[in-house]
């Protein structure tokens, strides 16, 4: 199938800003899903509210916008009552990680079968620009218009301690990369989670002097460097991209199978 | 036919009520006095191949319930007042998005973390007004054990038939009485089975296109039919709109489809005695109207002419059926555990409100028969 089949034309034209990194995150998305060749019918995509959550809408799939932060909680449900279906639940920074902070530590815990793609344009943008837990000290916004004074979380690290099985970084800049990585985050059984910078050059940019989209995507480029490479060796300061953590681990809906056998009796020797 | 009889919790026969009404999928935080529920339904539900999560919280509970609703699945959950307020943003959603659901609410006293172990009937205008927005809803209660499970049993069949979250609103001691419960054979008690559309896959599907009898056919998660389902408004794909006219029509849908029904069943369910020739009728629901019950009967007895209804729908309120019943009623008497929530629609609904008079108790312990006498000998002008 053409990544193009997976779109619902209908819904088009998307709500985004031109130049918003959040389309290039959906056509990542997409090319992943297409190279994996899941069926559209088995796919639940799940989203909370921002602009980075209306990616859902776009997706021929079964889609389901939510409210704010509560996505991964709905996505628990869908998945938990139907383990077959594969579930993908794209968020907003601010949705993922303020309001949604509290699932998103227990679904890391529960180690669920989903992919949890955090869409990090480092503010709120569907508000208009305030600052998020993911703007980190010193940057601007429209709720810390002398600066903010507060400390961001480092998400691989966060999901990492939470207990989720497979993290990864990654930028709209690195196209490729975000696609492949976005491939291994599918295919992974248990919690997936892939934090993908985006840019959103309306507020974040404008109010940090990166003016255009293209100052933005330099920005990752310029900012980032793969684990453990050179570049990082040289100069610390930069962010690291690529797959942290990708380990197999009892996933919460096949452990949830061997409560059913306990229950009944039919638990055989090997599952205890 | 032996009869399969239990004594049992309030909480386990709303547990044995939701199992008979097909419960698949439950997800809940503890908190007392509704604990029992998740307890229970934590070791039944699994043996019956059913989900049971413990989310991280109230919020999260309710919205894997509408997550797993999507599915096809009938879905509970059970809270407490602090749960309850937790809940209401998402229980707007199931509204608008129109996922069927369980809720309940074994109240305590509140405000706030409140009175935990004892009772009150405090939630009754926020299981009405709770969630925000222009919005129907059903809520339910029961005062007997029996009831409790029959009730249960509609909660589901009404938020399958309705497409609506149901609430049921018990009490902290109707919640943790114990009373004998008779179970009926499967298949006994009708149950509603969830609408589905038989729009064939590859044709273009509607999901958010209404009936002509308002019902909307629905589309499991999972099959063939892949839509959009969100809390913004949304045309007939469940595509996000503002057109006012798309706005308005839905909105008008959301309240219409419950309150056009407000007075016919299987949503309007209440229980009359002695109403006729009755010069007080006394109006009581949940743990309350036990002892409302008590002190009618034994004042029947007495050959006085008083009444008794027992509501067991609250939302939507049956306003003409009560107008009518109590049209020939000296006094109308309003028994209930808060500062009067009940009341209020009461007095909307008779003709003269000033008739209508408040036997309340505030202070987590159940309303006694002597409460009750003692207000009645002030309105009959015997003295306390
Ligand atoms: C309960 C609740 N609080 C606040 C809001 C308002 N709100 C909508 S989106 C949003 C933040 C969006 O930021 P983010 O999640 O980072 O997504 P972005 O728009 O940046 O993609 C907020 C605060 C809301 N919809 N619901
Ligand atoms: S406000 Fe920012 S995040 Fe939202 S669409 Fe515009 S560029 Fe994208
Ligand atoms: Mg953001």
């Amino acid at each position: 199938m053409a990544f193009k089949d997976y779109i619902r034309e209908r819904f088009f034209p998307h709500i985004w800003c031109p130049g918003c990194g959040h389309g290039m995150v959906l056509k990542g998305m997409l090319k992943a899903v297409e190279k994996l060749g899941i069926n559209k019918s088995n796919i639940v995509m799940v989203s909370g509210i921002g602009c980075s959550s209306r990616i859902t809408g776009y997706v021929d799939s079964h889609t389901l916008h939510t409210i704010h932060g509560r996505a991964l909680a709905f996505a628990t449900g869908v998945k938990l009552s139907r383990p077959e279906l594969c579930l993908i639940v794209p968020m907003g920074d601010g949705d993922a990680l303020a309001i949604g902070g509290n699932h998103f530590i227990h679904a890391c815990r529960r180690n669920i079968n989903m992919t949890a793609i955090i869409m990090n344009n480092q503010i709120y943008g569907m508000t208009g620009g305030q600052y998020s837990p993911l703007s980190g000290v010193g940057k601007y916004a429209s709720t810390a218009p002398y600066s903010t004074i507060e400390n961001k979380f480092d998400i691989a690290k966060l999901a990492e301690a939470s207990g989720a099985s497979f993290v990864a970084r990654t930028t709209t800049y690195h196209m490729r990369e975000m696609i492949d990585t976005l491939c291994m985050a599918i295919k992974h059984k248990g919690f997936s989670v892939v934090e993908i910078f985006s840019q959103c050059p309306t507020y974040f940019g404008r109010k940090n002097k990166l003016k255009t989209p293209a100052d933005m995507l330099n920005y990752f480029k310029n900012n980032t460097a793969k684990i453990g490479s050179e570049a990082k060796k040289k100069n610390p300061e930069l962010i690291e991209r690529g797959v942290f953590i990708n380990k197999k681990m009892p996933e919460y809906c096949e452990e949830y199978d061997k409560i059913i056998k306990k229950a009944n009796n039919t638990l055989t020797n090997t599952e205890v | 036919m032996k009869q399969n009889i239990k004594f049992v919790q309030g909480n386990e026969a709303c547990v044995e009520g939701a199992l008979y009404a097909g419960l698949d999928f439950f997800a809940g935080y503890p908190i007392t006095p509704s604990t029992e529920i998740m307890e229970h339904l934590s070791e039944r539900l699994p043996i019956k191949k059913g989900k049971f999560i413990q989310m991280e919280d109230e919020i999260a509970s309710m919205c894997a319930i509408i997550g797993a609703s999507l599915t096809g699945k009938k879905v509970m959950t059970a809270t407490s007042g602090p749960g309850f307020s937790l809940k209401q943003e998402a229980l707007g959603y199931a509204i608008m998005a129109e996922i069927p659901c369980v809720v309940v609410n074994v109240q305590r006293g509140g405000p706030s973390t409140g009175n935990p172990t004892h009772v009150s009937q405090g939630d009754v205008n926020q299981a009405r007004w709770g969630t925000h927005g222009d919005h129907a809803i059903v809520a339910m209660t029961a005062s007997t054990i029996q009831d409790i499970f029959e009730v249960t049993i509609q909660a589901f069949n009404i938020a399958e038939t309705y497409r609506t979250p149901v609430i049921l609103l018990f009490d902290e001691i109707i919640g943790h009485m114990r009373e004998k419960l008779i179970l009926p054979e499967p298949g006994k008690i009708p149950l509603v089975e969830r609408l589905r559309t038989s729009v064939k896959s590859g044709i273009d599907y509607h999901p958010y296109l209404q009936r002509e009898d308002g019902r909307l056919p629905m589309s499991d998660f999972g099959e063939q039919h892949r839509y959009n389902v969100t809390g913004l408004f949304h045309d007939m794909w469940g595509f996000p709109s503002t057109k006012p006219k798309i706005v308005h029509g839905l909105l008008r849908h959301l309240n219409d489809k419950i309150t056009n029904y407000a007075e016919t069943k299987p949503i309007c369910m209440y229980k009359e005695f002695y109403l006729e020739g009755a010069e007080i009728i006394l109006i009581s629901y949940g743990s309350s109207a036990r002892s409302v019950l008590h002190t009618v009967k034994n004042r029947q007895a007495a050959g006085e002419k008083i009444g008794f209804i027992e509501l067991q729908t609250l939302w939507p309120f049956p306003y003409n059926i009560i107008k009518k019943k109590c049209a020939n009623a000296r006094h109308v008497i309003v028994v209930e555990m808060n500062m009067g929530q009940m009341i209020r629609a009461v007095k909307n609904a008779v003709e003269d409100p000033k008739k209508v008079f408040l036997i309340n108790r505030i202070d987590g312990l159940l309303i006694t028969v002597s409460d009750i006498r003692n207000i009645l000998r002030m309105l009959q002008g015997k003295g306390v």
